[in-house]
Formats: C-alpha cells, sequence, structure tokens
C-alpha cells in the first residue's frame, strides 16, 4: 500500500494542476474576447431595489476604459449608485496579474451550464479578495461573478447577453449587494405617520439590495475622455 | 308722541348679582332722556342690553315698534351708540374708522359726509391722524362721530361727557341739544353727574342697584312747588297712621332708609310740623329736598 | 354683508404692524436657511446619508437643489408657523375685546355668527398669503439658487427619490394641506380668543396647546401612539410630508404620481376639516351666548 498513497497524492496534484492551468486558460481566453473593447461608453436603464429606497428608474450613461476605468451617472437625475456597480467591467477581475484560479466544477446558472472558476488574486494590494465566476464556454461570457472586496463587501452579478454578445457586453447586469440598515435619530424628520411605517416595522428587513442595469446601446470603441472617470 | 324705546320688566342677572331688576320705561321721539345712577348701577348693563350686546335674564324690550329680538338688524341699523368710553381702532385714522363703523352699519357714506361729520364733531383737521395720536377729548367726539355717521334715529350715550374737561363736557352738551333740537334724534344718555342730566335731559330716569328710583319729566322732577320732603321720626309706624287717617294721606310717596317722604308744596312744611306735634308724634327732622342733587343723593345713599 | 366684512376685517389685519412681522421673520428665516445651506449644504445632506456613504456612492451636490431645500425649509419653518398665526388668530376676537371695540361691533346690524365667520375667514386668508410668501420665498427662492433636480426626501427610516418633473405639483398640495392645517391651528385660536378679553393668553394658549401635543406625538409612547396621536391635530397637520412619500412597484421603482398612502392624506384631511367644524362651532356658539362686557 505503501507507494500507492504518494502516487494518489502526486496524481492528484497532477490534476490539480492541469485543472488550474485549464481555468487560466480559460480566462485567458475569456479575457481576450473582453480585450476587443477599449472603451464604450453605454446608455442603459436602471432599477434601484433597496428596501429603504424608493427611487425611479434612472437613465444612467455607464463609461469604460482600459484597463479598470468605469463610471457610472445619472446625467438627469439624482441616483444613489452602489459603490459596488463598478465591477459590472469583467474586466476588474480578468485584468488581474498575480491569481490562483481553481475550476469549481459545472453549475447552471441563468439557463446555461456554466464552468465555474474561482479566483484568489495573489497581491495584497489588489482590493478583491476572491471571486468566483460562472462562464459560458461555448461564447466565452461570464453569466454570474460573485467578488468579495475588501472595503465593500461582497457583490454578485448576474449578466444576460444579446446584441452586444460579440464583445462580452452584457445587455443586462443585476447586481446584488449587500447593504446596513438605514434609520435616523427619532425626532430629526418628524415624518407624516401615514400608516406605512408600522407595516415595515413588523416586515423582517432583508439586508440585500439589488440594482439591475438594462443597457439600450453602446457606442464602442470610439474613445472616451479621461475627464468623465473624474 | 310716538315711543321709541319700550323697556317692560327687564331683568339681569350674572349670576347672584342682580345687575337690573324689573325696569320699566320708555323713550319718546325726539326726547333726550337722562339715565342717572351712580357707578356700578345698572345703566351700563341696561344700554348693553339695548344693544343687544348683554343677553337679558328676563323682561321684553322694543325699539321703534319692534321687539330687539326678532328685528334686532333693523333697529340696529337705526341705532348709534357710544359705550362708556369709544375706544377705537388705534392703528386706524379717524376718517378710517369712521368708514369701517358706517359699513358695518350697512351704509356706505361718501367720504364727504364722512368729512362732514368729523366737522360736526371739530376733527375736521385731524381727520387723517392715527386714533392713537388723539387725547381722550377726541376719542369721545371722534366716537360720538362713528355713533352718528350712519344717520340713526335713536342715539345711545353711555357717560359720554367720562373724561372730559370742562369745555369737553360743554361742548358735548351742546352736540347732544343740536342733536335732539336741530336734528330732531332720540337720545338716551346716562350720567352718573346729575348736574349734566338737568342741563340736557327732558326726562329722567334714576336708577339704583339695578331698580327704578323714579322717572318723570325734569321739570317736574325738579318743580320747586311741588317737593319731596323729607320726614324724620323715631315713631315711623304711629306716623305713618297718623298721615293715611289725616288729610296727608294723597302726598304720602315712600319709605326709605328710615324716613317719610312726602310730596307736597313745601309751604306747607310748618303746618305738617305743627300737626304732628299736636299729635303727639315726635319730630327729628322736616325739610325739602331742594334741587335734584338732593333727591338724587337721598334716594341712592345707603 | 358678509363680504364687506370680510373686506373690513382684512382690512383692519393689513392696517396693523404686527400682521407683518409674520411675513418679515418667514422672509428673514427662509433666507438664512438657505444661506446656511448654501454655505454648508453637504454636511447636511451627510448627516442624513451617513450610514450608506460605504455603500453608496452619494451625489451630494445633485441632492442639494432647490426643491430639497425647499423641503428642508418648510420642515423648519412650518413647526413655527403656528405661533404666528395664533398671533393674528388669537387676537381676533379678544384683541378686540381688549381694545374695547368689540361691543362697538357686536352693537351693529350683523349677526354674531357673521361676524365671527367674517374673523375666521380673514384669518383663512391670512394664513394663505402667509404661505404663498413663503412658497415664493421657499420654492422659488430655493430655485433660482440651487436650481432643479430630483428630490430625495428622507425619512427616518428610508428615502423616496422624485423625478424633478414630479415634484411642482405635490408643492402645490403640500402648501393646499399645509393651509388646511394652519387653518385648523387659526380655528382653535379663535376659539380660545371668544373665551378671553386679553391677546395674550389666547396666544399662549394655542402655542402651548401644539407644543403639548406635538411633544406628545414625538415621545412614541405607546399608551399615547395608540390613543391621542390618531386623533392629535398636530399629527394630521405633518400631512404635508405626505405629498412627498411616493409608493413603488414590485421591482422597487417609484411610480410617477404616486403618494405613498393617500387614503392616510384623506384621512388626515377629514380630522382636520372635522376639528376646524369642531372649534368653530364651539366659537359660534359661545360668542352668540357671551355678553360682552368688556
Amino acid at each position: 500500500m505503501k507507494p500507492v498513497f504518494p502516487l494518489l497524492i502526486a496524481a492528484c496534484i497532477l490534476l490539480s494542476a492541469a485543472r488550474a492551468q485549464g481555468a487560466k486558460e480559460l480566462l485567458q481566453k475569456v479575457k481576450a474576447k473582453y480585450d476587443k473593447v477599449d472603451d464604450y461608453t453605454a446608455t442603459a436603464k436602471m432599477k434601484t431595489n433597496v428596501v429603504f429606497i424608493k427611487a425611479p428608474v434612472a437613465t444612467i450613461k455607464v463609461y469604460y476604459k482600459k484597463p479598470d476605468k468605469i463610471k457610472i451617472k445619472n446625467e438627469s437625475g439624482v441616483s444613489f449608485i452602489p459603490r459596488g456597480s463598478a465591477n459590472v467591467n469583467m474586466n476588474n477581475v480578468l485584468g488581474l496579474s498575480d491569481f490562483e484560479a481553481v475550476e469549481g466544477g459545472m453549475e447552471k446558472t441563468g439557463g446555461v451550464n456554466c464552468k465555474v472558476i474561482r479566483i484568489f488574486p495573489l497581491s495584497d494590494e489588489e482590493s478583491i479578495t476572491r471571486a468566483t465566476l460562472y462562464i459560458d464556454e461555448s461564447r466565452l461570457l461570464v453569466i454570474r461573478s460573485v467578488i468579495s472586496t475588501k472595503e465593500n463587501g461582497t457583490y454578485e452579478l448576474g449578466m444576460s447577453y444579446k446584441k452586444y454578445a460579440e464583445w462580452g457586453l452584457p445587455d443586462k447586469v443585476e447586481l446584488s449587494f449587500n447593504t446596513r440598515d438605514y434609520k435616523l435619530p427619532k425626532g430629526v424628520t418628524i415624518d407624516y405617520d401615514n400608516g406605512t411605517g408600522k407595516e415595515k416595522a413588523g416586515e423582517a428587513t432583508p439586508k440585500k439590495g439589488k440594482v439591475e442595469i438594462s443597457y439600450t446601446s453602446y457606442i464602442i470603441n470610439k474613445g472616451v475622455p479621461d475627464s468623465v472617470f473624474n | 308722541m310716538n315711543q321709541v324705546i319700550r323697556v317692560q320688566q327687564l331683568s339681569k342677572d350674572f349670576g347672584d348679582i342682580k345687575a337690573v331688576r324689573d325696569l320699566s320705561f320708555s323713550v319718546g321721539e325726539g326726547q333726550v332722556y337722562g339715565f342717572l345712577g351712580q357707578n356700578g348701577a345698572g345703566k351700563s348693563t341696561t344700554i348693553r342690553m339695548l344693544l343687544t350686546l348683554i343677553e337679558p335674564s328676563s323682561g321684553t324690550i322694543e325699539i321703534f315698534g319692534m321687539n330687539l329680538k326678532k328685528h334686532r338688524k333693523e333697529i340696529l341699523r337705526r341705532t348709534g351708540a357710544i359705550i362708556e368710553k369709544p375706544d377705537l381702532y388705534k392703528y386706524l385714522t379717524a376718517k378710517e374708522n369712521l368708514r369701517i363703523f358706517s359699513r358695518l352699519s350697512g351704509v356706505k357714506v361718501p367720504d364727504k359726509k364722512i368729512m362732514d361729520q368729523l366737522a360736526l364733531v371739530g376733527l375736521a383737521e385731524r381727520a387723517d391722524s392715527k386714533v392713537k395720536t388723539y387725547s381722550q377729548g377726541m376719542k369721545q367726539r371722534l366716537g360720538l362721530a362713528t355713533a352718528l355717521v350712519h344717520d340713526p334715529a335713536l342715539i345711545l350715550l353711555d357717560e359720554p361727557t367720562n373724561g372730559l374737561d370742562p369745555q369737553g363736557i360743554a361742548d358735548m352738551r351742546n352736540l347732544i341739544l343740536h342733536l335732539s333740537r336741530d336734528l330732531g334724534k332720540t337720545l338716551l344718555v346716562s350720567s352718573h353727574l346729575l348736574s349734566e342730566m338737568e342741563m340736557v335731559a327732558d326726562h329722567m330716569l334714576i336708577i339704583h342697584k339695578g331698580k327704578k328710583v323714579v322717572e318723570g319729566r325734569v321739570t317736574e322732577l325738579l318743580n320747586p312747588e311741588q317737593s319731596i320732603v323729607e320726614l324724620l321720626t323715631p315713631d315711623i309706624p304711629a306716623t305713618l297712621v297718623f298721615l293715611r287717617q289725616s288729610g296727608w294721606a294723597a302726598t304720602l310717596k315712600e319709605l326709605v332708609n328710615g324716613t317719610i317722604r312726602l310730596e307736597f308744596n313745601k309751604q306747607q312744611i310748618p303746618e305738617l310740623n305743627r300737626q304732628l306735634v299736636e299729635k303727639g308724634i315726635p319730630v327729628l327732622s322736616l325739610r325739602p329736598l331742594n334741587s335734584l342733587e338732593d333727591y338724587f343723593l337721598s334716594l341712592t345713599k345707603e | 354683508m358678509f363680504i364687506e366684512l370680510l373686506k373690513i376685517e382684512l382690512y383692519k389685519i393689513f392696517k396693523r404692524p404686527r400682521t407683518f412681522i409674520a411675513f418679515g421673520a418667514i422672509a428673514v428665516i427662509i433666507l438664512l436657511v438657505q444661506f446656511a445651506l448654501k454655505v454648508n449644504g453637504k454636511d447636511f445632506v451627510q448627516f442624513y446619508t451617513d450610514s450608506q456613504a460605504d455603500t453608496f456612492d452619494i451625489p451630494y451636490e445633485k441632492i442639494l437643489n432647490g426643491y430639497f431645500v425647499c423641503v428642508a425649509v418648510l420642515h423648519m419653518i412650518l413647526i413655527h408657523v403656528p405661533l404666528l398665526v395664533a398671533l393674528i388668530a388669537g387676537d381676533m376676537i379678544s384683541g378686540e375685546a381688549s381694545l374695547g371695540t368689540l361691543r362697538l361691533l357686536a352693537g351693529k346690524p350683523v349677526t354674531r355668527t357673521q361676524l365671527l365667520m367674517a374673523k375666521f375667514s380673514a384669518s383663512t386668508v391670512y394664513v394663505t398669503l402667509l404661505l404663498a410668501w413663503m412658497a415664493l420665498f421657499a420654492l422659488l427662492g430655493s430655485l433660482l439658487i440651487f436650481g432643479t433636480e430630483d428630490l430625495v426626501v428622507f425619512k427616518e427610516t428610508d428615502l423616496h427619490i422624485i423625478k424633478a418633473g414630479d415634484v411642482i405639483w405635490r408643492f402645490f398640495a403640500a402648501f393646499v394641506f399645509a393651509a388646511l392645517a394652519l387653518t385648523t391651528i387659526a380655528a382653535m385660536a379663535l376659539m380660545f380668543s371668544v373665551f378671553s378679553e386679553n391677546s395674550l393668553g389666547p396666544i399662549v394658549a394655542t402655542v402651548c396647546v401644539v407644543i403639548v401635543f406635538t411633544i406628545v406625538q414625538q415621545l412614541r409612547v405607546p399608551v399615547f401612539e395608540e390613543t391621542v396621536n390618531p386623533w392629535s391635530f398636530t399629527t394630521h397637520m405633518l400631512g404635508w410630508k405626505g405629498f412627498f412619500y411616493v409608493e413603488k412597484n414590485a421591482e422597487g421603482a417609484t411610480i410617477t404620481g404616486s403618494i405613498e398612502n393617500p387614503a392616510a392624506l384623506l384621512r388626515s384631511g377629514l380630522i382636520l376639516t372635522g376639528y376646524i367644524a369642531l372649534f368653530l362651532g364651539i366659537s359660534i356658539r359661545s360668542f352668540n351666548k357671551k355678553d360682552i362686557l368688556s
């Protein structure tokens, strides 16, 4: 039995190395697809679904420039844009230089069979601590990602692709994120009691917020001035 | 003569206080009717009842032949009044005050007539001054102007000479006489000063503790022939028996504050005195009340 | 005759210097608040959004717009306006009594009910003008200084974002509701005024009642929450704010033109109207029975 165990370990190591290699290759392919986009300006509708926010559907502009500049702006109104929305750009993850990637098998996400890749940045300077990507291998598109950050918690993104799939750009992104309670000190706002507050108090408040961005158009690789990102 | 005011059995209680008790009187058209009494006698309460400011506890008031309760608006439209001191809107001018009060009476008086009224009370030159700059006398005159501005047929003046200097009092007196004699107005004037009443009133009612004491023509009340004679004696029952059984029965007027009052020609005082002495009735004093003032004081003294 | 009486009452109100104290005070307060927010507005917004600054990118400059400032001004000022309304309405009958003119008025050929209703109507006109003045300064002034943007309304446990195009009608509705609320105060002050022969008493009484009920409302003691507060007029006077609370659909987006709970606003409006009717009823009854001894 003695020689069998080290062999098994060696086989496992070789296998996992091969899987890591496979994961990185897949990521490279996906990155190559996403790399076709140097910049874009997108117009989108943003729906905010956070328990303590009542906001109208906002018309927003999303600006992106390689490698990782991204800005979401509501130019015609007020929106509370989640900080995690910077991750709607996959380059945040795909652009990591020093990381480990591990395959996590296959999982059906959004009706698509996806390969699960877990990514662990190795540098301490990265804001991302861990990411899990669900990749449609046939189309080389990230369908879902779960990104944990040092400062802003964990974000979950679900993406669906149609018109701009060849660029790796989604038609719709759903961003889920953790929120804190919103509560002002008593007597500050002196609210009008219209009976709705009491119903809310009884509800169990979910701590998840959700933002849904539906892109209507992209202008790709036509240049975006740096001033937009300031 | 038409009766402008007819008051019957008028009473007003404020809790336990009986401010006016069973008061009846009439004021004829064109009369200056004096309403005389000490402070707190019930004069103001009565005048306020005539103006519907106070609801009577009982009794009826008819003015211009109409029931005051039922025809309040018609009556008040033809009535003008000053009640106690004439307080007006101090932040407004005399003209503005007159305009407001004429409109409240349902009349839109042209500016010219307003100026005429102010001229009548001698305030034309100060028409555009704010009332807060007026002296007490000027306010009193302006108060009278507000009572007259809508040309009322009946004027109720409650203590109109209060706070006035002698000249002001004389002016007010002349104005009252002018309103009565020249303009044919009916006036009910209250005062606690008999001397004032004597000079302006045709008829007079003396009120004390809410009750009518005496009412009549001023000339009659002041008649030197028919004097009120006050008889003071320690034996009132015997005196009353004597008076009733003798020829003096008709002169017997009333018993007030332990004195017997009789009304007869004061020339007969010695004769009465003689008869009383003859009958052995002790007489402490027997004297005529020479003036209305005396009479008033005797009626109202405690 | 009623119109004539109303004209006379308004004439008297606007001939008194004290009337303009309220207008002046409102203008000064509004300008001060606007100035303070112009200088230090970001801190003000930060106070409301601090707990969410880590999660969201907060557009402070955009939040601090004319509509937001106007709501902030109304929030600060409408708490104090009852005092200004009491100053006029509380003086309506008692002021005439202490001045000595009540006996002149009541001796005129107008009914006391007419007289009282004219005074109440004049108070209502005054309240409306005061609010119009406030609207002019708070809304137009703020829009001129801070510009227009979507309105963010911060409540104790949530915040509502309303599209800029969906705001103006809400201000008008809020002003109308505030007029109803302040008319309730005017009716109450007038009622106290009937029972007094000096101006100070009714003014102080009105302000005290408002303060007591506001404190009871803010204490949030369960026993009061269930018994007093649902019927307290101070609870319903805040109804103007209800026009700035919007409803959202199933997906969480606000519905343009919606009000969070219109039935509650209607109820508040009816309760306030009921209070006005009650206060006026008591005033008319008492004034008609009152012996005028002043």
